[in-house]
C-alpha cells in the first residue's frame, strides 16, 4: 500500500517536527520570555523577611503558636512540593469528626482572647480543608476572629492589627473575580516586623 | 450569593461575546483563507508541508482521512511512550525522577494522546520537566488539533455539493496549530506568568519558613503547559491538585481566564458551524442547546455547593454566607476562588472535556457532585472537548433530525441531504459507542476483586461514585477525578513516589480510553464520507427545520434522554444517594 507507507513517513517526521516546535522551542522561548519581563513571578512570587526568602506570596505554610495568623487546615501537612486532595465525601463520618475536632480547637485557641466567641460565628473556611493543602488566604471573617489574640499575644492594639489585615487583604481579581481573602504569610511577616516576637 | 451570580453571569456574557470573533477567524482557518497572522505563519506552513511532503490541495477520501489520523495518532501514542520510560536519560530533570512502571505508563500515554488527561501519578512528583513539555504537553497540542480536525472533516462532509473529499488531514492539522493553538497560547502563557503562575527549570528549593519550619518550593514550565491545557480541553495538571494549586491558578482572575480559554474554542466553534454551512442559525441552535443544559448545570452546582454538606452540619458548623465568609461547602475548595468560582468551575470543565479541576470533586456534595456526572452521562456533547463536543453533538443533531423526520412522517433530511439507513446505524453506533464503554468497564471494575483496592471512601455511595465516575472520565475523554480513586503519593514507595495504580485499573483504563476516543471518531469519518456523496436536494414545504426553538427544544430533550436513560440508575447509587439521604457513611 503506497498510501500507508507514504502516511508513515509523513507521521513519523510530523512527529519530530511538533516535538521539536511544540515540546522544546515553544516553553524554553516562554521560559526565556518569563525570566526577563517577570521574573519575579515566573520564579514563584517569593515573599523576603530580614533579608531571606521565607516563603511565596502565593502559596500557604504552616503557623503554629499564639502569636500568628494561623492559615486553613491542610490535608497534606501544608507539602508545596507534594500535593493531593483530601477527598473527604460529603457524607463522611470521618469528615464530620475532623470538623468537629477542628472547631472545638479553633473555639479554644481564640476565645480567651474574643470572649464572646461562639461556635456560630467560626467562619466555614476556618475548620474545612483546602484543596491544594497550601491554601495562602484566609476570609476576613477567620482573620478578624484571629485579630484578638495576636493583638493581645504581640502586645499591639486590635486596631493595628485589623489595619494590617486589610493591607494584606487581597481584594476580588478587577473588584469582581475571585473572593477576597487575607493572605497570611504576609500578614504574618507584617506583624513580625511591626511588634517581634522576641 | 448575589456576587457569585453577577460573576457567574459576567462569563456567560463575555463567552458569548467571543464565540462570533474566534468563531469567524476559525472559519477562515479552515476554508484556507488568509488570516491577519499569515504574513508571519504563511512562510512556516508552506515549509512544514514540504518537510512533510503533503500537497496540501490533494483531498482524501474519509478512508484515507482517517487513516492518516490513525497512522499519525498511533505513532505518537508509541514516541510518547518510549519518552514517559527513558526519564532517568532525559535533561530538564532537576528532581532526578526514575521513570513510572510499564502500567502506569501504558494508561497516561493514552490518556494524553486521547486528549483526556486522566492521571494515576502526580505531575510534580513523577514527571521530569522534559517528560512534561516535549512528552505532555505536545499531547496537549496534538490530541486537540486532531478532534479539531475532525469536526471541520465532518462539516465538510456536511456542506460537500457531491464527490468524496472531506479535506486533508495533515493540512487541517498543520493550521489548527500553527494559526489557532500556538498563538493563543504563547499569549495566555505570558499572560499567566505576569499573574504569578510559574515558569522555569531551576528545580525545587527548599525554604526556611517564617515559623521555623521548612518548605520545598516546586518550580516548572507550568504557564506553558497550563495555557494549552486549557485551551486544548486537556486539563492534566502539571501538579497533583491541577488548578487549585496556586502555581497554576493564582487568582480569582486567572480562574476566569482560564475558563474563558476552555469554553473559547468549543463555542466558538459553533459559529464557525455555522459560517461553514452557510446559515448561521444553524451554529447558534446547536450553541442553544449546549448552552441551556451548562446554565442549568452551573445553578445546580452552585445552590448546592453554597448549602454546605451533611458532614459539616452533623459537626455543628454553619454554613451560611455572612459578612467576610463565603460560607458553603469550603471543604476542598480554595478560599480565593470561594463557593461561586468553584462551582462555575466545576461545570466549564465537566461540560467541556477539560478535566482540570480548581477543587476537590470527591468532597462536593451529593447534589452538586451530580451536575459532573450528568454533563459526562451527555457524553460530553454540551460544548464538550474541542473539536469532539460539536462532532459528537453533530451526531445527536442527525438522530434528532431522524427522530423528528419519524414523528412528522417525512424523510429525515438535514441542510438539504437525505438521511437514510447507513447514516442513521453509523450515527446510532457512534452516539451509543461511548456509554455501552463506560457502563461495562464501570460495571467490571466494580465487580472485579483487582479494582477493590482502588476505591478510597470505602463500600458507600462515595466509593461507588469513584469507580463509576473513573470509567465515565475515561471514556469521555474528560480526564476529571473522583480522587480517591486515582490513589494518594505513596510517600514509601521506592524509585519514584507519585506514580500509582494498580495493573488491572491502569490497563482497562488505557484500554477504555483508547476504543472510546477512536472507535467514534472512526463512525463520525465515515458519516462524513456517507454525507459527502449526497446531492443536495432544495428544501420543500415538507422539510423539518432545523435552525428554530422547537428544533433546539427536541435536541436537548433527545441528548437527555439518551443520557437520563442510559445513566440515571448509576448516578441514584453515587453522589443522589448522598444528597438525598444525608446519612453520614
Amino acid at each position: 500500500m503506497p498510501g500507508l507507507r507514504r502516511d508513515l513517513l509523513t507521521a513519523v517526521t510530523a512527529i519530530v517536527l511538533m516535538t521539536l516546535a511544540l515540546g522544546l522551542a515553544y516553553p524554553l522561548a516562554i521560559t526565556g520570555i518569563a525570566q526577563v519581563v517577570f521574573p519575579g513571578q515566573a520564579n514563584g512570587s517569593k515573599v523576603s523577611f530580614d533579608g531571606k526568602v521565607v516563603g511565596s506570596k502565593l502559596i500557604g505554610q504552616e503557623f503554629k503558636g499564639k502569636a500568628y495568623f494561623h492559615p486553613r487546615p491542610s490535608a497534606t501537612g501544608y507539602s508545596a512540593d507534594v500535593t493531593f486532595f483530601g477527598n473527604a465525601g460529603p457524607n463522611s463520618a470521618e469528615l464530620r469528626d475532623v470538623i468537629r475536632a477542628n472547631l472545638a480547637a479553633y473555639v479554644r485557641l481564640n476565645k480567651p482572647y474574643d470572649q464572646a466567641l461562639t461556635r456560630e460565628q467560626v467562619p466555614v473556611d476556618a475548620v474545612t480543608e483546602s484543596a491544594s493543602g497550601v491554601d495562602p488566604h484566609i476570609s476576613e471573617a477567620n482573620a478578624r476572629i484571629q485579630a484578638h489574640r495576636v493583638a493581645a499575644v504581640r502586645g499591639l492594639s486590635l486596631d493595628e492589627v485589623e489595619s494590617l489585615i486589610s493591607d494584606h487583604t487581597d481584594g476580588r481579581s478587577l473588584g469582581v473575580f475571585g473572593e477576597p481573602g487575607v493572605n497570611v504569610l504576609r500578614l504574618n511577616v507584617a506583624i513580625e516586623e511591626r511588634a517581634p516576637l522576641r | 450569593m448575589a456576587q457569585g451570580w453577577l460573576q457567574i453571569a459576567l462569563f456567560f456574557v463575555v463567552l458569548v461575546a467571543l464565540t462570533k470573533p474566534i468563531g469567524l477567524y476559525m472559519a477562515r482557518v479552515f476554508t484556507n483563507r488568509r488570516v491577519f497572522l499569515t504574513p508571519v505563519l504563511g512562510p512556516i506552513e508552506r515549509f512544514t508541508y514540504r518537510a512533510l511532503r503533503v500537497r496540501p490541495e490533494e483531498g482524501q477520501d474519509w478512508k484515507g482521512y482517517a487513516r492518516s489520523l490513525i497512522v499519525f495518532s498511533l505513532l505518537f501514542w508509541v514516541s510518547l511512550y518510549l519518552i514517559l520510560r527513558t526519564q532517568s536519560l532525559q535533561p530538564f530533570n532537576p528532581q532526578g525522577f526514575h521513570s513510572a512502571p510499564w502500567d502506569v505508563s501504558f494508561n497516561t500515554t493514552s490518556s494524553f494522546v486521547t486528549n483526556t488527561n486522566w492521571q494515576y501519578y502526580g505531575g510534580e512528583t513523577t514527571m521530569t520537566y522534559f517528560s512534561q513539555m516535549a512528552g505532555l504537553a505536545v499531547q496537549n497540542f496534538v490530541s486537540a488539533a486532531v478532534g479539531i480536525a475532525v469536526v471541520v472533516a465532518l462539516i465538510r462532509g456536511i456542506v460537500a455539493r457531491s464527490g468524496k473529499e472531506i479535506g486533508n488531514f495533515w493540512q487541517d492539522l498543520t493550521r489548527t496549530l500553527l494559526y489557532i493553538l500556538l498563538p493563543i497560547s504563547i499569549l495566555g502563557a505570558l499572560f499567566l506568568v505576569s499573574q504569578g503562575v510559574i515558569q522555569n527549570l531551576g528545580g525545587s528549593q527548599v525554604i526556611h519558613t517564617l515559623g521555623g519550619g521548612q518548605q520545598i518550593l516546586a518550580g516548572g514550565p507550568v504557564a506553558s503547559q497550563e495555557a494549552i491545557k486549557e485551551l486544548g480541553t486537556n486539563g492534566g495538571g502539571f501538579f497533583n491538585v491541577n488548578s487549585a494549586y496556586p502555581f497554576e491558578n493564582p487568582s480569582g482572575l486567572t480562574n476566569f481566564f482560564e475558563l474563558l480559554l476552555i469554553l473559547v474554542i468549543p463555542a466558538g466553534l459553533t459559529y464557525t458551524y455555522g459560517r461553514m454551512v452557510g446559515s448561521q442559525r444553524q451554529g447558534w441552535a446547536i450553541f442553544s442547546a449546549m448552552f441551556a443544559l451548562f446554565v442549568v448545570g452551573v445553578a445546580v452546582v452552585y445552590m448546592a455547593e453554597q448549602h454546605g454538606s451533611p458532614a459539616q452540619h452533623a459537626a455543628g458548623l454553619h454554613t451560611h454566607a455572612f459578612g467576610g465568609s463565603t460560607g458553603g461547602n469550603m471543604v476542598g475548595k480554595e478560599q480565593r476562588f470561594g463557593i461561586a468560582d468553584s462551582s462555575l468551575w466545576t461545570a466549564v470543565t465537566t461540560v467541556t472535556s477539560c478535566g482540570a479541576v480548581n477543587a476537590a470533586f470527591e468532597s462536593l456534595t451529593g447534589i452538586g457532585g451530580a451536575v459532573p456526572f450528568t454533563n459526562l452521562g451527555f457524553g460530553e456533547v454540551v460544548f464538550g472537548g474541542v473539536g469532539a463536543g460539536l462532532y459528537s453533538m453533530l451526531l445527536y443533531v442527525l438522530l434528532a433530525v431522524f427522530i423528528g423526520g419519524l414523528m412528522v412522517g417525512r424523510t429525515p433530511e438535514y441542510l438539504g441531504k437525505k438521511i437514510g439507513a447507513r447514516e442513521i446505524k453509523l450515527v446510532s453506533l457512534g452516539v451509543l459507542f461511548t456509554p455501552l464503554t463506560v457502563l461495562v468497564s464501570a460495571g467490571v471494575a466494580s465487580a472485579a476483586p483487582a479494582a477493590k483496592r482502588s476505591i478510597y471512601a470505602g463500600v458507600n455511595p462515595s466509593g461507588f461514585s469513584e469507580t463509576l465516575y473513573a470509567y465515565l472520565s475515561q471514556a469521555n475523554n474528560n480526564g476529571s477525578a473522583w480522587a480517591g480513586y486515582t490513589g494518594f503519593v505513596q510517600a514509601h514507595a521506592p524509585g519514584n513516589v507519585g506514580a500509582y495504580g494498580l495493573t488491572f485499573t491502569d490497563l482497562l483504563g488505557g484500554i477504555v480510553l483508547i476504543g472510546a476516543r477512536f472507535a467514534p471518531i472512526l463512525f463520525v469519518l465515515a458519516v462524513a464520507g456517507a454525507l459527502a456523496g449526497k446531492k443536495v436536494s432544495p428544501p420543500g414545504l415538507g422539510t423539518m427545520r432545523t435552525d428554530n426553538p422547537t428544533f433546539v427544544f427536541l435536541l436537548v430533550g433527545i441528548v437527555i434522554l439518551v443520557g437520563a436513560l442510559t445513566f440515571f440508575p448509576a448516578i441514584l447509587l453515587g453522589p443522589v444517594a448522598n444528597g438525598l439521604s444525608g446519612r453520614l457513611f
